[in-house]
This record gives structure tokens, C-alpha cells and sequence, in this order.
């Protein structure tokens, strides 16, 4: 399916997400109560069958934390990008995909070691990269200092 | 002594036993942390993070064309593809169309890059298995590939040859010399391999059935490359999504079902006979023009989003960026092929014997900084 087509399906299913045509690929935006609940249709409607979650990325963006998905359907050689944004700033959680997704797990596990978003019902909600005992604070924050990081 | 071996506690007994960071066969410092059963792999928790150097941090504080010298340093055997990941990324969103004879120079690049980074993976396969050999003759081989870096780039591993807008420099005049005369040479060489190693009993009965992966499992866990190949997974960008010359080449994607070590061996060694494919049919046309399109010196994306994917030697390798319209991206995430690759292991690993788990482990083969960033 096109871009066209695919907007057009989607918004048949759930007229709640709001899509926007992005430089690349069509731009689904959910609101984090429905993260789970969208991902879920994106995989398993047999039109859609977004099988293949080829990218997760944790966002520190001014107004929100974000998760960036690449969704890709190797049925259908179709791709979008899901987008959502966590409700709170002090405690940012939103829901696993690993259930559906399950190269998820590992990329889960590196936005929380970076960013600090939590993912609820993840099986292993765990640092990745750094150490769990003794590292403070999440580094891909904007506002995270450390003596090292070279400023200009 | 009797009662120690006919006690059951000691039998059923839970070992945990670290693989790495400093063993050889993770080919880098990954400690996989392993639950034994007597011989057999119950369970297998990978620690990374030995070398996670936060390039992704770094990159927000760098300029486009900084970035690039970063990138080599992820997967440091497939430098040049990752370079042209950022170069296209940058062109793509300033619309930019480089020079065709960028376009080919590029292609034969990366497809050098891939046959140089096969055949280090080769001997260093068949050295995991114990088969010592076929190191001197992967790397007599690769050290040619090597030569001809040096002579165009000026470097041996770590290229940094690709800029926003073209390339470095223009190609050394013995270049296209060179590459015709190594194909000849490893279309003589690479059937040594074949007989080395691939009809080998030895090789066959440690990889054969050894890790099996299905199709549905390759695309759930994201395994790219010839590892997803291996279990039919049709993911080769240069196919699918073609960039550079890949449009403009016949080559075939190596697609095996069964999914095993064997398999995933099987793919990359056929590989390198597409890659000299797709190398003969692009070393004679080379058009002629220049090699670079003159950019700004202070390159600002627009803002908005980009992705933009390319095949590396071990799968697909993404560049996100996420731009505010500054000189430094406000945001830079690397996909790398290895990360996706390694959350596999416990799913091809768990219920082989911790020996196999070697062959697993080169089948894959991972590359450490590519994993930790």
C-alpha cells in the first residue's frame, strides 16, 4: 500500500490516531493509553501485519519524553512511524511492546538506561549499558551533566 | 567419593558460569552470563555495555560532518557503509543529488568493505571451531582489499572516506586496476575456502542443526543480514530499498529456510561471490565527472525527522536523526545491525551444549563496539 492508501486504512480502523504525512514515511501519533492497544492492531490486521520493528527510539524533547517506532510490514513492503509521547515528566512510563515485538525487549532496556522512561509489564526492566548499582542519572537527558561532557 | 557422584543435589545442581568479557570467542569484551546444566545452555543473559562510549551523546554536540568520523567506529569492519548512512541521511534531506561517478565509487566501496569484513569473519569462524588455518588464508586475502584502501582513502580500517556531497577525494589512478586484478585473484581464492572449510565434516557436524532460527522468529527478534537471510528473512536493503548504484546492478539475494549455523555460513560465503558480481559489473563503467558537489561549510538540516538505512556487512544499519534546524542534530540514534542481532542468542543458544554456543556466537558474528555504542 502507498502512503495514501495506508493513511486511509488506518483512519478506518481508529479514527482516534492522528496521522500526519512526514518528510518520509506516514506519521501515526497515539496518546500513551492507546500505545498498546495501536501497536497491537498494527501487527495483526492482515492488511497491515507490521511484523518487523526495525527501530526504537527514546526522545528527551522539550515538552515530553518520547518513543519513535519504524514499523516495517515484510508482507506488504510498507512502512510507518509510530509516535508517542509519555503522559508525566517526573516519572515517564508508558507500555511495553516486547509482547508484540519482541527485539523490543533489548531496546526497551536501552531508553530506559538512557532516556529513564519505565515500561510497564516489560519482563526485564533493567539497566543495559550501564552499571545498575552505582550510575546517576540518564544520560541522553538534555539535562544531565557530568564534568566530561565537552561544552563549547 | 561414591557418595559425591551418586548424590543428586550435585546433578541437578544450577551452574552459572561468565563467557567473556575476556574471552576470545565473543570476539570482543561481551560477557554472556550463562545457566548450565551439566553441559547443556539452560539460559543466556547478555551483560553489554564494556565499551559503550556514548557516541550518541557525542553526536548532539558535533556537526554533520564530525558525525561521520563516529560512525566508523561502531561496526569498524563495515566503516564505509556506516559513513554513507549519515553522507545519504544529510543529501537525502537537503536534496542533494551527488555526481553518478559518486554514486558507483561508493557501491564498489562498500561492496569492498563487505568482502573484506566476510572474510575476517571466515577465519575468525573457522579459527572458533578449531580450525587454525583458515585465518592466514582470510586474512592473506584481506590484506589485498586493505592495500587498496590505503592507496584511495589513506586509511586501512577506519576510512571516513564519504562527505556530505561526494567523497573525499577522487579515486587513486591505480584504483580500478587493483580491484580487477583481486577479483581475478579471489575468483581463484574463494573455491579454497569451499574446500577448506564448507565440505569439512568437522565444520558440518558442530554447525549443522545447531541454533536454529525460523523465519517468524528472524523478523520478531529483527535479525537482519545474512543471519536473517539464513532463515529466509528477504531483508537485504540494497534489494528492497536500493541507495548509491545498487539500482543499477544484477545480483542475487541469498536466501537459505533452514535457519542454522550451517546456513548463516553458508549465506555469507555466497555473499562474497554476489558482491564480486555486483564489483565486475561496476569497476569498467565509471563515468566519468567529479567526485563531490561543493556544499556549505556549515551544513543545517531542515527540521523535522530522518531515517535512513543502508545494508552493512552484519544487516541493517539506520541513521535517526532528529533536527531543529541547527548546525548539531538534536538527537542521534544508530540502529545498529549487531544490537538486534545479539537478542537472539538466548533464543539460538538455550538447550545446546556450551560448545556450540561457540559456533552460535561466530555464526552470528557480532561486533562488540557496533552492540555498545
Amino acid at each position: 500500500m502507498n502512503n495514501e492508501q495506508l493513511k486511509e486504512k488506518i483512519q478506518s480502523i481508529d479514527s482516534t490516531i492522528n496521522i500526519v504525512e512526514g518528510k518520509q514515511y506516514l506519521e501515526l501519533n497515539v496518546v500513551a493509553e492507546n500505545l498498546s492497544k495501536t501497536a497491537l492492531m498494527l501487527k495483526n490486521n492482515a492488511d497491515l501485519s507490521f511484523d518487523y520493528l526495525i527501530c526504537l527510539t527514546g526522545n528527551d524533547l522539550p515538552d515530553a519524553y518520547s518513543v519513535v517506532y519504524h514499523l516495517e510490514s515484510t508482507k506488504h513492503n510498507h512502512l510507518v512511524v509510530l509516535k508517542v509521547k509519555a503522559d508525566s515528566r517526573e516519572n515517564p512510563v508508558l507500555d511495553t511492546v516486547s509482547n508484540i515485538w519482541i527485539t523490543a525487549d533489548f531496546h526497551e532496556r536501552e531508553v530506559y538506561d538512557l532516556i529513564g522512561i519505565t515500561f510497564t509489564n516489560h519482563p526485564d526492566m533493567r539497566r543495559i549499558f550501564l552499571d545498575e548499582e552505582d550510575w546517576i542519572g540518564y544520560p541522553l537527558r538534555k539535562d544531565y551533566t557530568d564534568n566530561n561532557i565537552i561544552t563549547r | 567419593m561414591e557418595n559425591i557422584i551418586t548424590n543428586n543435589s550435585i546433578q541437578q545442581e544450577e551452574y552459572i558460569v561468565n563467557m567473556g568479557p575476556q574471552h576470545p570467542s565473543t570476539h570482543g569484551v561481551l560477557r554472556l552470563k550463562i545457566s548450565l546444566k551439566g553441559e547443556t545452555v539452560e539460559n543466556i543473559e547478555p551483560h553489554c555495555g564494556y565499551i559503550h562510549r556514548g557516541i550518541e551523546k557525542m553526536c548532539e554536540r558535533l556537526t554533520y560532518q564530525q558525525i561521520i568520523h563516529l560512525t566508523d567506529r561502531l561496526d569498524y569492519l563495515s566503516a564505509h557503509t556506516n559513513n554513507e548512512a549519515v553522507c545519504l541521511l544529510v543529501e537525502n534531506a537537503l536534496q542533494i543529488e551527488v555526481p553518478e561517478r559518486v554514486k558507483y565509487i561508493r557501491t564498489i566501496l562498500d561492496e569492498l568493505t563487505r568482502l573484506a569484513s566476510h572474510q575476517l569473519w571466515w577465519c575468525a569462524f573457522g579459527m572458533d571451531l578449531g580450525a587454525l588455518t583458515t585465518y592466514f588464508y582470510g586474512l592473506r586475502d584481506r590484506e589485498k582489499i586493505l592495500d587498496i584502501f590505503e592507496e584511495t582513502t589513506g586509511a586501512r580500517l577506519l576510512q571516513s572516506f564519504n562527505v556530505p556531497g561526494g567523497l573525499m577525494n577522487d579515486i587513486h589512478p591505480n584504483f580500478i586496476g587493483r580491484v580487477k586484478e583481486f577479483i581475478t585473484y579471489f575468483r581463484k581464492k574463494l573455491p579454497e575456502y569451499d574446500e577448506l572449510l564448507t565440505g569439512n565434516v568437522i565444520l558440518k557436524e558442530r554447525t549443522t542443526d545447531i541454533g536454529l532460527l525460523t523465519l517468524e522468529e528472524a523478523i520478531n527478534y529483527g535479525v537482519t543480514g545474512p543471519s536473517g537471510r539464513a532463515s529466509g528473512f528477504a531483508c537485504d536493503v540494497r534489494k528492497h530499498h536500493p541507495y548509491s548504484a545498487y539500482d543499477k546492478v544484477e545480483f542475487k539475494e541469498i536466501l537459505y529456510t533452514k535457519g542454522d549455523s550451517f546456513h548463516r555460513y553458508k549465506a555469507r560465503v555466497e555473499e562474497m561471490w554476489e558482491s564480486m558480481k555486483i564489483l565486475e559489473q561496476l569497476i569498467d563503467n565509471i563515468p566519468e565527472g567529479d567526485y563531490a558537489v561543493k556544499m556549505k561549510p556549515i551544513i543545517k538540516l531542515p527540521e523535522g525527522e530522518y531515517y535512513q538505512r543502508v545494508e552493512a556487512a552484519r544487516g541493517e544499519f539506520g541513521v535517526y536523526v532528529l533536527s531543529t534546524g541547527e548546525k548539531y542534530p538534536y538527537r542521534v540514534k544508530f540502529r545498529s545491525p549487531n544490537f538486534s542481532n545479539l537478542s537472539a542468542i538466548n533464543k539460538l543458544g538455550a538447550g545446546h551444549k556450551i560448545a556450540d554456543l561457540v559456533a552460535i556466537g561466530g555464526s552470528l558474528d557480532l561486533v562488540i563496539p557496533d552492540i555498545d555504542r
